[in-house]
């Protein structure tokens, strides 16, 4: 697969198409959509962790003026299961985390909704939770496998033997809170029925998949359930799945036979959403004196929800950063009765490297050397665990190319040395790394008789640029300027895709737009010796997986470089500077491009000064459940 | 949220006479703070009684060398003024260190005031809160409790105060002037909120129909040197973990006269009387500054998550007056 070598469109820094549309609010987003009759849900939640509903009181809710109705275990419709226990909503009595729908009022308005759901009364019989993360638990096991398809436990060589006799070694254990994702456009659903089928408006980062979820859940053929997804304002991993809140808006406008529309609060999704879990990780390198590592072992301990099974690849990323003979990884989860884990930015890659990158610069001190020097001379030649030669790297480059631009100068590890003023100056590189993964797509492109090309994939925009981007790669694959391609994404009638997640939608939905490009050319030439018939033309093109993949260790790395300065009076942490330099592959579009980095590194920061969900045990959920309670960077 | 009524006042005095005829009404201004607590149903009035377009949006000299500051002055426009920014810089600063731009715009001075506790618990209907449903629990003594209160607390409620405003006003000995069913009081800020002793459920000494009108700043010539140092977890849009707000008088290196007060560390904004009977009269030194901050501080009762503003408000405290120190030193 070879990409034309004449770009045009691709490598320019396109201002996003969808701007203009963003900024004057043109762009509808899930729930704004306009729908005719429409009603409102509202949720009502658990207020214990573990046990059953035993009764539910919703006289007064059904009193109320404009109530239409009012949804539990009692009187739901009954769902097919699908593969994730957190959907049955409303299918039992059983309570498993804090926070679970018990029920729910559709009324005429959000307000009488919302009113309606603290009147209904829910009794309990409540059973001892238990939610808390430690270490030391005897119930801790070992998944069958990490997300998305890792072996949770990798091993070679002698790691004890070789720790034993290390000249320098170090034993340390890094924890990280839970962290919530916590997208600017909180997670809605507008659900439409017409006889037998359904509508959607949803915010998520993967129309397809959530089609064939609701569609197995309310027994329908996939065909009869549409999803619209064209504007989503942030995700970060929490629209990756699908939530409770999707069926509950589905089965409220089933009962209704209204629409519907739901739209979590801030506070719900807390535990309605996802989240990072917790990690507890043990690090143990041994290294010659002079800084080449002889074992690494990182061991993770995490928790995941009793009603559904998530194991972040926390320890993978350690499995390809630096070489060692001996290594170990492993991942050990403890079953707890907390609301469900799930993707969130660099899931288990933003934990686990911190954890390694943190040992990484104490071995450094350890051994004498510049952390960057200490990185360089750990490179691995090939990747360290499956032996085959990475597609590209480049890390060093990175930490070289970083090093000058910002200034990096070998120096004193001893704390407190630098200072301004009440400020204490310290800097800071790290790696980065990230796996190039693909997902199968297909692509239609269609031209009419006036040269313009509609393409159509159910892609999605989840503020990353892909309207832009996957414009630019078509107008390429069609050697045409991108004003005369017209974009179609968002929608599960477009040819399928999977999700933007995992840093590989760009890299998945642009091969299929380029194989229906070049199909479409083909056609044209071999059938109509270039010039399109009177009623246009089509093509389709799919992508199923590169098959260099399986010769490669394919693999994004980068360097991060911090200024950072702390108040000596008050502990303040202010970051003046923050410098990334990347090795992402080919860059598309370098405006939108920068802006991910740039995304990706404020993130980071955001992770390592502000972020941590608080868990108080005695209610078994997350109680700052807010942007007023739990810092994220803005 | 639960249906209520919604009235216009034409006047402060009918505004009072309609809250009076209400026992579950509650005046609405910026609405910056109540219109969250609606939705959450923190706050379920009957009747809410819309005072945001009465004619207090004034900031005028007092014939006695003070400011009367109108209570539906909003936040932005006080920060900004003239006269504040130039002889209360204390005041400006503490607004500015407050919110977000968009809230400032909205927020009225009289609301700022009348802020209740950011307290997860309190925030939550799901679980138990004495100041929310008297009588139901506080989970914030052995919960999460790293921005609640070091000192004033009772049994019943740890919370903390949020407003960054009120903390350098009952640093300045402002007084609220308010409206109510039996016509005017004048009541000193360091009076007007209360310890939550058995009833956390009440804030201040507000009587059920009080409005607020102005609020009076007495002339007080050092607050030109004055300060208002914040410290929180994000550097904007955070409430205080400790913060401080100080004028100061020295001449000759002793301290002529000081204003103290520090938030985030007790139910109100906390008048550090104890710090600046201390400073009064002696040298304007780190080390008294530190005793200063020491005696105030002598009987703080922090918890496991909030232990670390003790040692924190101490070293704000000192850090804050010797900065204002190091300004008297350069402008001579």
């Amino acid at each position: 697969m070879t990409m034309p070598s004449t770009r045009r469109a691709s490598g320019a820094p396109l201002n996003r198409l969808d701007g203009v549309q963003k900024v004057t609010g043109a762009a509808k987003y899930a729930y704004e959509y306009p729908v005719d009759h429409v009603t409102y849900v509202f949720p009502v939640q658990s207020t214990i962790a573990k046990g059953r509903v035993v009764s539910i009181d919703a006289s007064a809710a059904r009193a109320l003026p404009g109530v239409i109705a009012v949804l539990s275990h009692e009187n739901a419709p009954q769902l097919a299961p699908v593969n994730d226990a957190k959907l049955a909503v409303f299918q039992s009595e059983a309570i498993a985390y804090r926070g679970q729908f018990v029920a729910a009022v559709v009324a005429e308005t959000l307000e009488m909704a919302r009113q309606g759901a603290l009147l209904v009364v829910v009794g309990y019989e409540e059973q001892p939770h238990d939610v808390e993360l430690r270490a030391d638990r005897p119930d801790l096991y070992t998944p069958q496998i990490v997300n998305p398809f890792y072996q949770s436990d990798t091993a070679s060589g002698d790691v004890e033997t070789a720790l034993a006799q290390a000249p320098v070694s170090l034993d340390s254990v890094y924890t990280t809170p839970a962290e919530h994702p916590n997208p600017l456009e909180p997670h809605t659903t507008v659900a439409v029925w017409n006889e037998d089928s359904v509508t959607l408006y949803d915010a998520n980062q993967g129309p397809h998949p959530i089609r064939d979820t609701v569609a197995t859940a309310f027994k329908l053929p996939p065909e009869r359930v549409r999803v619209i997804s064209k504007y989503v304002g942030g995700a970060f991993g929490s629209k990756v799945d699908t939530h409770p809140h999707v069926i509950l808006a589905v089965m409220a406008a089933q009962v209704a036979r209204r629409p519907v529309k739901l739209a979590l609060t801030r506070q719900q999704m807390y535990a309605l959403a996802g989240y990072r879990s917790p990690t507890i990780q043990r690090l143990q390198l041994g290294a010659q004196r002079a800084g080449q590592l002889t074992a690494i072992a990182h061991d993770v301990v995490e928790q995941t929800a009793t009603i559904h099974e998530f194991a972040d690849p926390t320890a993978v990323p350690t499995r390809v950063m630096y070489a060692a003979p001996n290594r170990r990884t492993t991942h050990r989860l403890a079953r707890l009765d907390v609301p469900a884990t799930a993707w969130m930015r660099a899931p288990g890659e933003c934990p686990g490297m911190f954890a390694l990158e943190s040992a990484m610069d104490e071995l450094a001190i350890a051994c004498g050397l510049d952390p960057i020097e200490l990185r360089i001379r750990n490179e691995p030649a090939v990747d360290p665990e499956s032996g085959r030669p990475f597609s590209s790297r480049n890390l060093v480059a990175c930490l070289r190319e970083g090093a000058q631009r910002f200034g990096w100068q070998p120096r004193d590890p001893t704390p407190r040395l630098r200072r301004e003023g009440r400020w204490l100056i310290g800097s800071g590189v790290a790696a980065s790394s990230y796996p190039a993964l693909q997902f199968p797509a297909a692509a239609l492109v269609k031209v009419d008789q006036a040269g313009n090309y509609q393409v159509r994939i159910d892609a999605i925009d989840i503020g990353t640029g892909a309207w832009t981007a996957l414009t630019q790669i078509a107008a390429d694959a069609l050697e045409v300027p991108p004003e005369r391609v017209q974009l179609g994404i968002g929608d599960t009638s477009l040819p399928q895709a999977l999700w933007a997640t995992a840093s590989t939608g760009t890299a998945s939905w642009g091969w299929a737009i380029f194989n229906a490009a070049s199909a479409l050319r083909a056609r044209l030439q071999e059938e109509f010796g270039g010039s399109v018939p009177a009623e246009g033309l089509e093509a389709t093109g799919t992508f199923q997986a590169n098959p260099e993949a399986q010769q490669y260790a394919m693999h994004a790395f980068g360097a991060q470089f911090a200024e950072v300065r702390v108040n000596m009076d008050t502990g303040e942490v202010r970051v003046p500077r923050l410098l990334g330099v990347f090795a992402a592959g080919h860059i598309i579009n370098p405006k939108t491009a920068r802006s991910q980095f740039l995304g990706g590194m404020t993130w980071g920061l955001s992770m390592a000064l502000h972020e941590e969900s608080v868990l108080d045990p005695r209610f078994g959920d997350y109680v700052n459940h807010d942007f007023a309670e739990s810092d994220v960077m803005i | 949220m639960n249906p209520f009524r919604y009235e216009r006042a034409s006047d402060a005095e009918s505004a009072v006479a309609l809250l009076g005829q209400e026992p579950g009404g509650v005046f609405l201004a910026g609405g910056t703070n109540l219109v969250d607590h609606l939705r959450l149903g923190v706050s379920q009035p009957d009747l809410l009684v819309d005072i945001s377009h009465l004619p207090y949006d004034r900031i005028e000299p007092l014939p006695d060398g003070g400011i009367r500051i109108g209570a539906l002055v909003r936040n932005s426009d006080l920060a900004a003024d003239r006269i504040i920014r130039s002889r209360y810089p204390l005041l400006a600063q503490a607004l500015l260190a407050g919110a977000s731009g968009q809230l400032r715009n909205l927020a009225t001075t009289g609301g700022n005031l009348l802020q209740r506790t950011r307290c997860v618990y309190f925030q939550d209907v799901t679980r138990p809160c004495n100041k929310r449903v008297p009588g139901s629990g506080c989970p914030a003594r052995e919960g999460y409790h790293r921005e609640l209160a070091i000192l004033g607390a009772s049994e019943a409620c740890i919370a903390t105060h949020p407003s960054d405003m009120a903390v350098a006003l009952v640093a300045l000995d402002a007084v609220v002037r308010v409206l109510g069913p039996q016509g005017e009081r004048a009541i000193p800020l360091t009076d007007f909120y209360r310890l939550p002793g058995e009833e956390p459920q009440r804030d201040t000494v507000l009587e059920h129909g009080e409005l607020l009108t102005a609020v009076d700043l007495p002339e007080l010539s050092f607050a030109t040197r004055s300060h208002y140092r914040k410290v929180r977890d994000r550097a904007s849009y955070a409430f205080a973990l400790v913060s401080v707000a100080a004028a100061l008088d020295v001449a000759d290196s002793v301290v002529r006269d000081v204003r103290l007060a520090l938030g985030g560390v007790a139910p109100r904004p906390w008048r550090a009387v104890r710090a600046e009977a201390v400073l009064r009269g002696a040298p304007a030194t780190g080390e008294m500054f530190g005793r200063a901050a020491e005696a105030e501080l002598a009987d703080a009762q922090p918890l496991p998550g909030n232990a670390f503003k003790v040692p924190l408000a101490r070293s704000v405290l000192v850090r804050t007056l010797l900065d204002l120190i190091a300004e008297e030193e350069v402008q001579p």
